[in-house]
C-alpha cells in the first residue's frame, strides 16, 4: 500500500527557455561560477533579489535575476548578460551600480559567463518586482555611472608570471569572481577600491585586513587555517559571523578544496598592510575596569585566558577584535551574532546580545581590554563609538 | 473545513527529544518529514540568552518554559471512587512546551535502565516466584538487552554524556556503577568535577561498604563534538539547569545536539505553534491517513502522510491515541484494553543534613552533578526477605544555590525577620542532602483515560490521571528511608532528617516530571499498546515514541531510556518498516 516518495533535493530543471538546451556539464559548471561569485549573497538563495545593501550613497536592493520575463532577466540575451557582468550596462544602455561587483566580474572569461548564463536559465523563475534604486540624489541618476566606469572600471590583468599556478588561480578567485575587495578593500569617496585588501568598514561591520600583517592581518594564520576557515566557517583563530558567515555558507564552503588552497596561497603572499595603528596607551583605568567586566560577562565562554573553547572562538589573536576600527566587535557585543553553519561545522553557535545590560562605557572598557590583552594590540574603544553604533543598530542610518 | 496539504512521507507530532531524533534519522534516510509542534520555536542564541537565562523568578518560579494549563490541563484523582478535578496550575510534574520539549529544561541525568528491567516479570518470577509480584501488573518490555544496548550508546554519543563505565562488556570497572548492565564502550566524556557535598557523600557511604560512582550526566565535563558533528561547550557549573534552558551549549537537548543539522536538511520542515488535534484513520480504523492541526491563527489544516509518529510528552501521547481512537481504552475493572494501562510515576524521599562551619558552596552546581549509589536500586539487592520489589538510586547532587528556592534553615529557626535572615546565612553553606529516586511499579488501578466532564480550549476531553502510590512502592520507599537514616550517621551532622512517603499522591507540590506508561511496549497485544518497535498493534503506520512505552518505571531518570527507545524505533523504521510497510510483529 504505502509508497514512499524519496525526496530529491534537486533544483528543478526547466530547460525549455533555451532554444538549444545547455549540457548538464555546462549547467553544473555555471552553478559553480554562481558559487564562486556568491550570487546568492546579494540576490538571495532563490536569486529573486530583495537583499538590501546599505551604502554611503543610500540603499540599494539587489534585483531579481531569475529567468522571469517581467521581473527577472528572462528577456536578456547572452550578449546582454555579458555586458551587464563585465561593463555594468543593462539592455537599453541602462547603467548598473558597482554594488553589483562588475569591476571584479569583468575578469571572467566568455566561457565562464556563458556557463553561468546556462545555469541561470535553469533556475526556477520567480515573479517578484524589486525596487532596486533607493539611492539619494544625485546618486540615483544612473547615467553618472558612465563617468564612474571611465574613471574606475579598469580591469587590470591579474596574472603574474613566475608566481605559479596556485598563486595565479588564487589571485583570479580573490580579485575576480570572489570579489573579496568589495568588502575588504578600502574605498575612495566615490566608492571605488583604493587597492589592497587591508580592511574596510561597510554596513556597520569592519571587514578585516586580509594581508600578511601579523597583528590585524592573517600573518599568524597558516594556509591550512585559511582553508579551514573558508571551508567550515571556523578554525582555531576565529569563527565567521555577520556578512562573512553568509559568504562562507553561500560561497566559500562550497568551493573546491583546490580553489580554497589557491586562495590561501595568494592571501599568504599579500604584502603586509601598515597594521592597525598599534595598541592603546594611557588607558589603565579602562583596562582595569574592562578586566573586571570581562570576567563577569565574557569569561565563561571565551575563557579568562581569552583562548575560547572548541565551541566558542578565542579572542586572543582573533582578527575580528584586532582591526583598526572596532565596529564588528562592538556590534557583536551589542546585538549578538550567529556563526556560520556549514556541513563541516554545523553548530552555528550564537553570541547573545548584551547591549541591553552593558552600558556604552562598560562595552568600551571590555573591548579596549580585549583588544590589548593576551598579545592583542589595537586602538582603544571609546564610549562615544559604542554609542554611535548603538544608535545605528536602533534604526539610524 | 480543513485545508488539505500535499502528502508527506512522515508527519511527526511534537519536536522534542524523540521527535528530533526520529525526524533526523528518517530525513537522513531520504524521507520527506514534517514535524508539527504545538509550542514556539526556541533556539539557544536567541531564546536562551546567557545574559538573562539565569532569571530564577521568570523560569523557576513563574515557569516560563513549561506547558500552561490554559493550553492543556489534566484532571487528577487518587482512585476511581473520586471525581477527578482539573489542575489550575501544574505542580507535581511540569511538562515542557515548545521545540525541544522537556529536554530543554531537564537536569541531564542520563541513565540506562537495566537488563532486568526489560525482562522484569521473567526475572522477578524466576528469582522470587510468581506470588511475590501477584499484586503488581509487571510485564516484560518485549525487547532484549542485546537489542537495545546499541541504541543507548547512540543516545549517549549524541548527548556527550559525562560518566564512568561500571561494566564494560561484563568486566566490572573500579569507580563506575557495578550494578549497571554490560555496555559495549565507555561514556564519551569523563565524569564532571565533583563538588564538596558529593565528594563527602561518596566518602561516607563508601565507608559503609556501598559503591558510589559519578552520576552519568548530560552536563558536559568538557567541550565535545557529537556524533552528528555538532559542537557542545563545557559546563560552567552555573547551577541553572532544572527549569532552565542552557545558554552555554553544555546541556544536551535537541537544540544543542540535533537541530543545527536537522533544520538545514531540505527534506525536513518544522511547523511550530501548530497543534495537532487528532490523527485521522481510514474508515476501518486500521490505517492513519493524516493529522488535523490548527495553526496559531486558528486555521485548520489536514496533513496527509504515509507514516505518523506520535512523539509528544508521554501523557500527551496517550491522550492523542485516545482522541484518535488508536487502540482500545484500558479498563481497570476488566483489565481489558491497552491504552492508558500501566501508568507509573516515581517514588521519592530525601535526607537533609545541617552542619556548622562547612563551606558547601552550593552555587557551584549543575543539573546532574553528583554521586550515586545503586546498591538499593532495582533488583541489585536480595528482596526475598522483604515485603516489596523494586528500589531506588540514592544520589547526592549539588544542583543549585539559587537565591529564591534554596534557603535551607535549621529547623526551629524563625520564619521571618532578622532571625530568619541570620538562619539563612547560617544555613546556606552548611546544608546538604541526598535523595532516593524510587521505582514505580504498575498496578491494575493506576491508569490514564479521557475525562468525562472537562474539555480543553478546542472542546476535546482532557486526560484524566488516576494514581496513587501502590503499597509495594510505599514499602520500598520506607525501606529506602531506613537505609538513608543509616547513611546519615557517619556524617555526624548537627541535624539530620529523612522524609517518609505517605499514601495519597498529592498533585500540588513538585515531585518529578517522570510520568511513564499508558502506551506500553510489549510482545502481547492484549497487554501492550505498541509492539517491541513502538509500533501501534492496531494501526501499523503509527509509532508512539517516548516514556509512554515504559512498561514500568525504574528508580532512575527516564530520559536515557527514552532516547534509546527513540533510536530503537527509528532504526526499526529505516531498517525494516520502509522496506516492507506493515506490522513488524504479527499480532
Amino acid at each position: 500500500m504505502s509508497r514512499f516518495s524519496f525526496a530529491a533535493a534537486l533544483i528543478a530543471l526547466s530547460g525549455s527557455f533555451l532554444s538549444l538546451p545547455a549540457s548538464a556539464a555546462d549547467v553544473e559548471a555555471g552553478r559553480y561560477q554562481a558559487v564562486l561569485g556568491d550570487c546568492a549573497g546579494c540576490h538571495g538563495r532563490d536569486l529573486a533579489g530583495g537583499v538590501v545593501l546599505k551604502t554611503p550613497f543610500g540603499k540599494m536592493v539587489a534585483p531579481n535575476i531569475t529567468p522571469d520575463k517581467e521581473t527577472g532577466i528572462g528577456n536578456y540575451s547572452l550578449a546582454d548578460f555579458k555586458q551587464a557582468m563585465r561593463r555594468g550596462v543593462a539592455p537599453g544602455g541602462r547603467r548598473l551600480y558597482p554594488a553589483m561587483p562588475y569591476p571584479y566580474y569583468a575578469h571572467l572569461n566568455g566561457h565562464n559567463i556563458a556557463t553561468l548564463w546556462d545555469y541561470l536559465q535553469t533556475v526556477k523563475p520567480v515573479k517578484k518586482a524589486v525596487d532596486v534604486n533607493q539611492l539619494r540624489f544625485p546618486f540615483n541618476i544612473r547615467a553618472l555611472m558612465r563617468g564612474w566606469n571611465m574613471l574606475y572600471l579598469r580591469p587590470a590583468p591579474i596574472a603574474m608570471e613566475g608566481k605559479g599556478d596556485d598563486w595565479n588561480r588564487g589571485a583570479y578567485l580573490v580579485n575576480g569572481p570572489g570579489h573579496c575587495g568589495a568588502c575588504h578593500a578600502p574605498k575612495n569617496m566615490f566608492g571605488a577600491d583604493k587597492g589592497g585588501l587591508t580592511g574596510a568598514s561597510l554596513q556597520g561591520w569592519f571587514a578585516p585586513d586580509l594581508t600578511s600583517e601579523s597583528n590585524a592581518g592573517l600573518g599568524s594564520w597558516s594556509a591550512a587555517d585559511i582553508v579551514d576557515y573558508l571551508k567550515t566557517g571556523r578554525n582555531s583563530h576565529a569563527l565567521a559571523s555577520g556578512p562573512m558567515a553568509e559568504a562562507v555558507e553561500n560561497s566559500t564552503s562550497q568551493m573546491h578544496d583546490s580553489d580554497l588552497a589557491a586562495i590561501a596561497v595568494y592571501l599568504k603572499d599579500l604584502p603586509p598592510s601598515r597594521g592597525n595603528g598599534g595598541g592603546a596607551t594611557g588607558v589603565e583605568a579602562q583596562m582595569k575596569a574592562g578586566a573586571i567586566a570581562y570576567d563577569i560577562s565574557c569569561a565563561a565562554c571565551h575563557g579568562r585566558d581569552g583562548k575560547g573553547s572548541a565551541l566558542f572562538p578565542p579572542l586572543a589573536g582573533n582578527a575580528a577584535v584586532r582591526q583598526v576600527r572596532a565596529e564588528t566587535a562592538v556590534r557583536t557585543v551589542l546585538a549578538g551574532g550567529k556563526a556560520a553553519a556549514t556541513p563541516g561545522a554545523p553548530t552555528g553557535p550564537g553570541m547573545p546580545s548584551l547591549g541591553w545590560r552593558l552600558s556604552n562605557e562598560q562595552i568600551a572598557n571590555i573591548l579596549t581590554y580585549v583588544r590589548n590583552n593576551w598579545g592583542n594590540r589595537a586602538p582603544a574603544v571609546s564610549p562615544e563609538t559604542v554609542g554611535r553604533i548603538r544608535a545605528e543598530l536602533h534604526g539610524g542610518s | 473545513m480543513a485545508k488539505l496539504l500535499p502528502k508527506k512521507d512522515v508527519v511527526v507530532i511534537g519536536l522534542g527529544w524523540t521527535g528530533s531524533i526520529l525526524s533526523h534519522h528518517l530525513a537522513e534516510a531520504g524521507l520527506n518529514v514534517v514535524a508539527i509542534e504545538r509550542g514556539p520555536w526556541r533556539d539557544t542564541a536567541a531564546d536562551f540568552n546567557i545574559a538573562y537565562v539565569q532569571d530564577e523568578l521568570r523560569y523557576a518560579i513563574r515557569k516560563d518554559l513549561f506547558l500552561r494549563p490554559s493550553v492543556e490541563a489534566m484532571t487528577m484523582r487518587n482512585n476511581a471512587a473520586q471525581t477527578a478535578l482539573p489542575m489550575r496550575d501544574y505542580g507535581s510534574f511540569l511538562p515542557g512546551h515548545g521545540v525541544g520539549g522537556a529536554g530543554v529544561h531537564w537536569n541531564g541525568h542520563t541513565w540506562r535502565f537495566w537488563e532486568s528491567d526489560f525482562t522484569i516479570k521473567t526475572h522477578l518470577t524466576q528469582r522470587y516466584g510468581a506470588a511475590k509480584i501477584k499484586n503488581l501488573q509487571l510485564q516484560d518490555w518485549g525487547v532484549s538487552w542485546s537489542e537495545i544496548e546499541p541504541s543507548f550508546d547512540q543516545f549517549e554519543y549524541l548527548c556527550g554524556v559525562s560518566g564512568k563505565a561500571g561494566n564494560l562488556k561484563g568486566q566490572i570497572q573500579p569507580g563506575g556503577n557495578p550494578f549497571e548492565s554490560a555496555r559495549a564502550r565507555d561514556y564519551p566524556n569523563p565524569p564532571m568535577k565533583m563538588p564538596y557535598a558529593s565528594t563527602l557523600f561518596a566518602e561516607k557511604v563508601a565507608g559503609l561498604g556501598l559503591h558510589p560512582f559519578p552520576l552519568p550526566s548530560s552536563n558536559l565535563s568538557q567541550a565535545y563534538v557529537n556524533s552528528l558533528g555538532v559542537r557542545m561547550g563545557q559546563c560552567s557549573y552555573c547551577g541553572f539547569c532544572e527549569r532552565f534552558a542552557c545558554g552555554n551549549y553544555s546541556k544536551a537537548s535537541a537544540q544543542t545536539t540535533i537541530l543545527p543539522v536537522l533544520m538545514k536538511m531540505p527534506n525536513f520542515q518544522a511547523r511550530t505553534e501548530c497543534e495537532v488535534l487528532k490523527v485521522n484513520l481510514t474508515p476501518d480504523g486500521k490505517h492513519a491517513r493524516s493529522v488535523t492541526y490548527l495553526d496559531s491563527h486558528g486555521v485548520e489544516y489536514e496533513q496527509p502522510a504515509e507514516l505518523v509518529l506520535i512523539c509528544a510528552y508521554a501523557l500527551m501521547n496517550v491522550r492523542m491515541m485516545l482522541l484518535s481512537k488508536i487502540g482500545t481504552q484500558y479498563d481497570p475493572v476488566s483489565g481489558k484494553g491497552t491504552v492508558g494501562r500501566n501508568y507509573c510515576y516515581q517514588t521519592s524521599s530525601g535526607a537533609r543534613l545541617m552542619f556548622e562551619g562547612k563551606h558547601f558552596n552550593p552555587f557551584i552546581g549543575a543539573g546532574s552533578l553528583g554521586q550515586t549509589i545503586d546498591d538499593f536500586n532495582g533488583d541489585a539487592f536480595d528482596h526475598s526477605k522483604l515485603d516489596f520489589v523494586g528500589g531506588a538510586g540514592i544520589s547526592c547532587t549539588v544542583t543549585n544555590g539559587r537565591p529564591i528556592s534554596n534557603r535551607p534553615t535549621m529547623p526551629g529557626s524563625p520564619r521571618w525577620g532578622q532571625g530568619w535572615k541570620q538562619a539563612t546565612v547560617d544555613g546556606y553553606n552548611n546544608s546538604m542532602g541526598f535523595g532516593a529516586q524510587g521505582s514505580s511499579y504498575p498496578v491494575r488501578e493506576n491508569y490514564l483515560d479521557l475525562d468525562p466532564t472537562y474539555t480543553d480550549r478546542h472542546g476535546r476531553p482532557l486526560l484524566r490521571v488516576t494514581f496513587d502510590f501502590p503499597d509495594n512502592d510505599i514499602a520500598m520507599s520506607h525501606y529506602l528511608s531506613d537505609q538513608m537514616e543509616k547513611m546519615t550517621k557517619p556524617f555526624n551532622a548537627k541535624f539530620a532528617a529523612v522524609s517518609r512517603l505517605k499514601k495519597g499522591w498529592d498533585s500540588v507540590p513538585y515531585q518529578s516530571t517522570h510520568n511513564t506508561g499508558g502506551a506500553v511496549m510489549g510482545s502481547d497485544p492484549k497487554t501492550s499498546a505498541v509492539n517491541k518497535y513502538l509500533q501501534s498493534w492496531d494501526v501499523p503506520n503509527v509509532f508512539v515514541v517516548g516514556a509512554s512505552a515504559f512498561a514500568h518505571n525504574a528508580g532512575m531518570n527516564p530520559t536515557g531510556t527514552v532516547g534509546a527507545l527513540a533510536y530503537w524505533a527509528a532504526n526499526a523504521i529505516t531498517d525494516k518498516y520502509i522496506k516492507s510497510p506493515g506490522a513488524l510483529v504479527a499480532a
